[in-house]
C-alpha cells in the first residue's frame, strides 16, 4: 500500500537545502511583479527632481497648515450661502454627466454585450471605450475647452466622456452575466430584440446599472472638484484652487476641504448601502 | 387582487423614481448653466475641430524624446506612490480588518485614517501640498500617496476579511505567534487580490497624475499644460496619445498578470 | 497523574444558554477516546477549551500538571505546542504547498522572525517527508494545498499536528466532509500512528459505529453534560438513545460506568 522509500520526491535547492516553495507559475508571477515594481520604485525616487525641496521646512510648513486647515476653518472670501451654491454646482455638473452618460452608456453597452450584439460591432465598440478611458478626464475637459467654447458644456462633455467609457464596461458586463436561459425562452416565443431588452435585460439587471451609476456619480463628485481646480470649470473645486494658489488662506481652505469631505462621506456610504445591498460579491472597480 | 395593487406600486415607485431623475436633471441644468440642445449643438463642431487641429505632425515628433521623458517621470511617480502607500496600507489593513485587527480602538483608528485620505481628492491633497513642497515631483507624489493610502486601506481590508478564518485558526492551535499567523496563513491567501488591487492603483495614479502633474507642474501633465496653453496643438495630441497608449498598455499587462495569479 | 483532567467545565456563549454544564473527565496517556453526540451537544466547544482556543468560563482544564485556564499568553503558546489539532475542513493554507502547511506545525517553536522568514531546519524538513511518506502523500508535497482531495487533505492536517511532537492530538470532526472510504483510511491512519508514537487521541465524532470500533473509550455528550463515559464496549443501544435523544427517557440520569 505505501510507496516505496525514495528521497525522489525532496527537491533540493541550489546551496544543497530541502526546498519547500511550489515554485509554480502563479508564485514565479507574483515574484516577479513584486521585484519589478520595487525595482521601479527605487528607480522612481533617485529619478525625481528635488529642486527647490527642503523637507524639513515643508514638513514643518505642512503640518501647520494642516493645523490652521482642520482646527481653525473659517469663511472669508464668500459666503456661507456662496458656498453651498458652489457645492451645487460640482454637485450639478456632476449629476448631469453621470445621467447622460448613464442613459448613452445603456446603448452603447448593448452593442457591446457579447451576448446582445454582432462580435463585429461589439469589438469596435470595445475598443473604442478602452481608448476613451485611457484618455484622463483633465484632458477631455481641456480638449472641449477649446473645442467647444468655454463654459460648463466643455466640463460635462469632459466627464460625459469618461463616465460613458466606464459605464459602457460595467454595464456590458452586467448584460452579459444574464441567463443565457431567458434570452432564449424570450427568442423561442417570437419576440423580437427590443421585447428582450425591455422585457428580460432591463428588468434583470436594474439594479446592478443602479448601484454603477451611482458609483459612478461618487467618483464624478470628485472629478468635477478637480475640474474645477484644474480645468477652470468652476464649482467649490475651483474656489478651492483660489483659496490656496490665490489668497494662500488655510482656513478658507479648510472649510471648503471638510464641506467636500463630508458630502464624499455621504456618498460612499450611500453607494457602499446600494452595493452591498445590491450586488455583494463585485469589486468597487 | 394582491397583484393589482403591487404592480400599481412598481408603476407609481417607476413614475417617482424618474420625476426625481428629471427634476435633478433640471436643477443641475439651471445651477450650471447647461444647455443640453447647445451641448449637443456643439459637438459637431467639437469634432470637426478635433480631428482638424488634434493630430501629429513630423515636426511635433521632434519634441518626443522630452515627452516621452516626461511620461516616464510620471509613470514611475505613480508606481513609486503606489508602492509606497502598498506598505503603510498593509499595516493599516491588518489593523482594521475584523479578521486580523487586534484591538477595536486601532481598527476605528485605521479606518478612519483611510476614509479622510480617500474621501478628500487627491487635487485638494496637490493643492495643500503645493503650498510647502512646491513645484516637484515630492508634491505629486505625495498627493499621489495619500489618495492611494485611502484607497488601498480600504480594498486591503476587504480582502482581508474575505479571508478563509480557518488556516487562522488551525495555526493558532499550534501555537503561532500573532505575526507568524498574519504572514502564514492570512497574506498567502490574500495575495492575488492585493496585487490586482496595486496594479489597479497604478493605472488609476497614472490618470491622476496627469491632473496633479497641470497643478504641480510635473510630469506629463505639465507638457500638456505648457504646449496647451502655448496653443501648440499637434504637441498635444501627440502627449495625449502617449498617455493613452501607456495606460492601454499597463492594462494589458496588469490583465495579463490577473489572469496568471487570480 | 493523568495527562489530562477535566474538572466541573461550563462554558456559555451568552447568558441565556450554557454550551457546556459540569463536565469532568480525566484522560490517561496513550488513551485513544471518541466523544460522541448530536450537533449542537457543545463536542466542538469542550474540545477547544482543552487548548483554551476559546475561553474557560468555569471549572478548570489541568493538562499535563498546568492550570490552562491560567496560563498567560507565552505560556498558552508553549502548552499549545504539546497539543496538535485536526479539523473537521482540514484548515490548510489553500495557497501553500502540503510541504509548507505541514511545516507550520513547527511555529510554536520558533521565534516570530524565524517563523516570518520561513527559516527551517533540515532536520525539520526531513521530519515533514517523513512524515507525509507514512501517510502515503509524499509524491504530493510539492502541490499546492487545494488540489489535493479531502482525504489527502485532511492527511496533510494530521502531519501539520505530527510535527508538533504532540502529546495530544484533538480532532474535531475528522472525517464529517469526507466519503466512507477515505473516511477508512483517515481513521485507520490516526489510530495506527497515534498507537505507534504513544499519543493521546481525543476524536469528536457522530458516527457510533466508528467511535466503538476505533476508540478504547467513549464519551456521550448530550445538551452540554456527560450522559455516558466508559469503554466502548460497554455502549449499549440504552446508552446511544440517551445521547441522541432517539427515546423520550424520563428522567436524564448519568451512566457512568
Amino acid at each position: 500500500m505505501e510507496v516505496t522509500s525514495t528521497p525522489i520526491y525532496i527537491r533540493k535547492k541550489s546551496n544543497g537545502r530541502i526546498s519547500i516553495k511550489s515554485g509554480n507559475k502563479v508564485e514565479r508571477v507574483m515574484k516577479a511583479t513584486g521585484i519589478v515594481l520595487f525595482g521601479l520604485t527605487i528607480l522612481a525616487f533617485m529619478s525625481f527632481n528635488y529642486s527647490g525641496l527642503d523637507l524639513t521646512k515643508a514638513i514643518s510648513e505642512t503640518a501647520y497648515n494642516l493645523k490652521t486647515m482642520f482646527l481653525e476653518p473659517a469663511l472669508s472670501h464668500f459666503t456661507w450661502g456662496e458656498a453651498f451654491y458652489q457645492v451645487g454646482i460640482t454637485l450639478g455638473l456632476a449629476f448631469l454627466s453621470t445621467i447622460l452618460g448613464a442613459v448613452i452608456a445603456f446603448f452603447l453597452a448593448l452593442m457591446a454585450a457579447t451576448n446582445l450584439s454582432n462580435k463585429w460591432i461589439s469589438k469596435t465598440v470595445r475598443i473604442l471605450v478602452a481608448f476613451v478611458r485611457a484618455v484622463p478626464t483633465v484632458l477631455w475637459v481641456l480638449i472641449f475647452a477649446i473645442a467647444a467654447g468655454l463654459g460648463s458644456e466643455a466640463a460635462v462633455l469632459g466627464m460625459l466622456f469618461h463616465s460613458i467609457a466606464y459605464l459602457v464596461k460595467a454595464f456590458s458586463e452586467a448584460f452579459e452575466e444574464v441567463d443565457k436561459g431567458i434570452l432564449e425562452a424570450l427568442t423561442a416565443t417570437g419576440a423580437n430584440w427590443w421585447h428582450t431588452v425591455t422585457h428580460a435585460i432591463l428588468p434583470s439587471t436594474f439594479t446592478y446599472l443602479l448601484s454603477w451609476t451611482f458609483l459612478r456619480f461618487e467618483i464624478n463628485f470628485s472629478v468635477a472638484v478637480a475640474m474645477g481646480a484644474a480645468a477652470g470649470a468652476g464649482g467649490i473645486g475651483f474656489e478651492l484652487f483660489m483659496a490656496s494658489g490665490f489668497y494662500f488662506d488655510m482656513r478658507e481652505v479648510g472649510l471648503i476641504t471638510y464641506m467636500i469631505l463630508i458630502l464624499a462621506i455621504v456618498l460612499e456610504l450611500t453607494s457602499t448601502r446600494l452595493k452591498s445591498r445590491y450586488f455583494p460579491a463585485t469589486s468597487v472597480k | 387582487m394582491n397583484e393589482k395593487v403591487m404592480r400599481n406600486q412598481r408603476k407609481w415607485q417607476t413614475i417617482i423614481f424618474a420625476t426625481i431623475i428629471i427634476v435633478l436633471t433640471y436643477l443641475s441644468s439651471d445651477i450650471t448653466n447647461f444647455n443640453i440642445i447647445h451641448g449637443i449643438a456643439t459637438l459637431p463642431n467639437a469634432f470637426t475641430w478635433i480631428v482638424s487641429n488634434l493630430f501629429i505632425t513630423q515636426e511635433t515628433l521632434e519634441r518626443l524624446p522630452k515627452i516621452l521623458e516626461k511620461l516616464a517621470e510620471t509613470i514611475l511617480m505613480s508606481i513609486a506612490a503606489t508602492t509606497t502607500a502598498t506598505v503603510f496600507s498593509l499595516f493599516l489593513g491588518l489593523m482594521g480588518s475584523k479578521t486580523t485587527g487586534t484591538s477595536n480602538l486601532l481598527g476605528a483608528f485605521a479606518r478612519f485614517i483611510a476614509s479622510v485620505a480617500r474621501n478628500i481628492p487627491v487635487v485638494a491633497w496637490a493643492l495643500i501640498l503645493l503650498l510647502s513642497f512646491g513645484q516637484n515631483s515630492v508634491t505629486g507624489y505625495l498627493a499621489l500617496f495619500v489618495g492611494s493610502l485611502g484607497f488601498l486601506t480600504r480594498a486591503f481590508i476587504e480582502s482581508i476579511d474575505e479571508a478563509s478564518q480557518s488556516a487562522v485558526e488551525a495555526l493558532r492551535a499550534t501555537g503561532a505567534t500573532y505575526f507568524q499567523i498574519v504572514y502564514k496563513a492570512v497574506i498567502p491567501q490574500c495575495l492575488p487580490q492585493m496585487i490586482s488591487w496595486i496594479l489597479f492603483m497604478i493605472e488609476t495614479n497614472i490618470r491622476s497624475a496627469t491632473l496633479v502633474g497641470i497643478l504641480t507642474g510635473t510630469g506629463i501633465g505639465y507638457s500638456f499644460d505648457l504646449y496647451y496653453k502655448t496653443l501648440n496643438y499637434h504637441a498635444v495630441a501627440l502627449v495625449t496619445l502617449s498617455i493613452v497608449i501607456s495606460v492601454i498598455m499597463l492594462e494589458l499587462i496588469s490583465n495579463h498578470i490577473r489572469k496568471v495569479i487570480l | 497523574m493523568s495527562l489530562l483532567k477535566v474538572e466541573k467545565l461550563g462554558k456559555s456563549y451568552n447568558a441565556d444558554a450554557k454550551v457546556l454544564n459540569d463536565v469532568s473527565f480525566e484522560v490517561e496517556a496513550g488513551e485513544f477516546v471518541s466523544i460522541i453526540g448530536p450537533s449542537g451537544a457543545g463536542k466542538s466547544t469542550l474540545l477547544r477549551c482543552i487548548n483554551r482556543m476559546v475561553e474557560i468560563d468555569e471549572g478548570k482544564v489541568i493538562f499535563d500538571g498546568n492550570d490552562v485556564g491560567s496560563l498567560n499568553k507565552k505560556e498558552l503558546r508553549k502548552m499549545r505546542t504539546n497539543i496538535g489539532m485536526i479539523f473537521q475542513h482540514y484548515n490548510l493554507v489553500p495557497r501553500l504547498s502540503v510541504i509548507e502547511n505541514v511545516l507550520h506545525g513547527r511555529f510554536g517553536y520558533k521565534t516570530t522572525v524565524q517563523g516570518i522568514l520561513g527559516k527551517f531546519t533540515e532536520d525539520e524538513k526531513e521530519q515533514a517527508f517523513y512524515l507525509l511518506k507514512k501517510l502515503g502523500i509524499e509524491e504530493h508535497a510539492y502541490k499546492r494545498c487545494d488540489q489535493l482531495s479531502g482525504g489527502q487533505q485532511q492527511r496533510v492536517g494530521i502531519a501539520r499536528s505530527l510535527i508538533q511532537e504532540p502529546k495530544i492530538v484533538l480532532c474535531d470532526e475528522p472525517i464529517a466532509s469526507l466519503d466512507p472510504n477515505a473516511s477508512k483510511v483517515i481513521m485507520d491512519y490516526l489510530k495506527s500512528i497515534t498507537m505507534e508514537l504513544n499519543i493521546t487521541c481525543i476524536v469528536n465524532l457522530h458516527q457510533v459505529e466508528i467511535a466503538r470500533s476505533y476508540s478504547d473509550r467513549i464519551i456521550g455528550l448530550s445538551k452540554g453534560g456527560i450522559v455516558f463515559d466508559g469503554p466502548s464496549y460497554r455502549l449499549s443501544t440504552d446508552s446511544t438513545d440517551l445521547i441522541y435523544g432517539t427515546k423520550t427517557v424520563e428522567k436524564r440520569q448519568l451512566v457512568t460506568v
